[in-house]
């Protein structure tokens, strides 16, 4: 008896994260769909573009990948922060919540001119 | 201090533009409180940041002569340190493999002619980030270690072999199994490359997961940190835990925060080897003050 309460449980369980993890991927697409979605591409020693447009509390997916090795895009007066990586897409949703003009650096050691690999992100 | 231990430290103290820092509190002094010389008080040498390989002449047009320099300006130190530590960069990082070996054997080679010969090393950023410390290891052994010293227990940490900057769960571990071993009196000294705290993120001056050693740290009453990467003198405490940045030897970097970018801070003709500098710590087992000497690479620099 105590065999099948546990069964039932585990059951259950592993349903619920299914179902979880199926609605998180449906809301991520449906946010997409609704979403401004801006591509950005890393690479040794910049970004495209280095320049990013964003409006006050306006919600937008931020889609990095990078082209030759791993980066990272990190703006720490926003709290936003995320791997740029050869071969595959980092979706990052982000509702900017402040106006100004704001630095981003890579922080991931990627070579030579590692210092100097930098960007700006403008909210309006 | 007795008389002739103080004529001892004015004779360490002797070269032109020595400055100091005496104490956990920081503030500048015209002499250290202590003595040098006896059984429970000793003094290393701290360089950091030499960059070895670095081109540029706007920033430092003597790239090649300033290690040398400053080694022949340790060997002038009227009292010789009981060991040098050279906290990370050592070396200009460089994306050929066989290029960065190179560096490291002539970077060594030019600091084998240190007379002191109990010398220790940690990789930076540029010496490890690139391989993981692979060439490093080859060349200097590991990357983090403890060792003693007279009855004071250094630790080495490595936060640049991650090419993202953190130290990593399991050398978190090793470091927080390493602090509980330490007897309640034992002073411990951490050297390292780049600040375990939060100095100023928003240039990559910060440890990702640094703050966990900070508060493993935090847990033993007698800590200091000496680190390198931001190229430039820099004092902090985080509680009771005194952090203390050193000068670089290839050119000075602007205070955090100071300017919209971090850049190199160039060369200035009329004082030639300005911002550039290395520093002599004591260490007295009796307080865990600790008197800081800053040199410059050259008299009068």
């Amino acid at each position: 008896m105590l065999r099948i309460i546990l069964a039932c449980l585990c059951s259950s369980a592993i349903l619920a994260f299914a179902t979880f993890k199926g609605l998180s991927e449906y809301s991520v697409r449906a946010a997409e769909a609704r979403e401004r979605v801006i591509q950005i591409t890393a690479h040794k020693f910049d970004y495209t573009p280095n320049e990013i447009r964003l409006k006050k509390d306006e919600p937008v997916i931020l889609a990095f990948t990078s082209i030759d090795v791993d980066h990272g895009f990190n703006v720490p007066d926003l709290g936003l922060r995320a791997d740029a990586l050869p071969g595959e897409t980092t979706r990052v949703r982000f509702t900017p919540r402040k106006a100004g003009k704001f630095e981003i650096h890579c922080d991931n050691f990627c070579g030579l001119d590692h210092e100097t690999m930098g960007g700006t992100v403008i909210v309006e | 201090m007795t008389m002739i231990d103080r004529r001892d430290f004015l004779k360490l103290a002797g070269l032109a533009g020595v400055t100091f820092v005496t104490g956990v509190g920081c503030s500048a002094t015209t002499l250290g409180a202590s003595a040098v010389s006896s059984a429970d008080e000793f003094h290393f040498v701290q360089l950091s940041d030499t960059h070895w390989g670095f081109t540029g002449d706007a920033a430092n047009p003597d790239a090649a002569g300033t290690l040398p320099k400053a080694v022949a300006a340790v060997n002038s130190l009227a009292q010789q340190p009981d060991f040098v530590v050279f906290t990370g960069d050592l070396t200009h990082n460089s994306d050929d493999a066989k290029e960065r070996r190179r560096r490291l054997a002539q970077f060594k080679d030019i600091v084998s002619q240190l007379k002191v010969k109990d010398v220790r090393f940690m990789p930076g950023e540029h010496d490890g980030s690139l391989d993981k410390s692979e060439a490093y290891q080859e060349m200097f052994g590991p990357t983090h270690y403890t060792f003693e010293h007279k009855g004071v227990h250094f630790i080495v940490l490595d936060n640049v072999s991650d090419p993202k900057g953190r130290l990593g769960d399991s050398q978190v571990q090793w470091l927080e199994a390493d602090i509980e071993k330490q007897n309640i009196n034992t002073q411990v000294i951490v050297l390292t490359h780049r600040p375990l705290f939060e100095l100023y993120p928003q240039w990559d001056w910060w440890t990702g997961d640094g703050m966990q050693a900070v508060s493993i740290l935090l847990r033993h009453p007698k800590v200091s940190v000496f680190y390198g990467h931001i190229h430039q003198e820099h004092h902090f405490k985080t509680g009771h835990i005194d952090h203390h940045a050193s000068r670089s030897l290839i050119f000075p970097l602007p205070a955090p925060g100071s300017q919209p970018k971090r850049a190199a801070i160039n060369w200035n003709p009329a004082m030639p080897y300005d911002g550039l500098g290395f520093r002599a710590v004591e260490v007295n087992q009796r307080h865990e003050n600790r008197d800081i000497k800053e040199y410059p690479v050259k008299r009068g620099a």
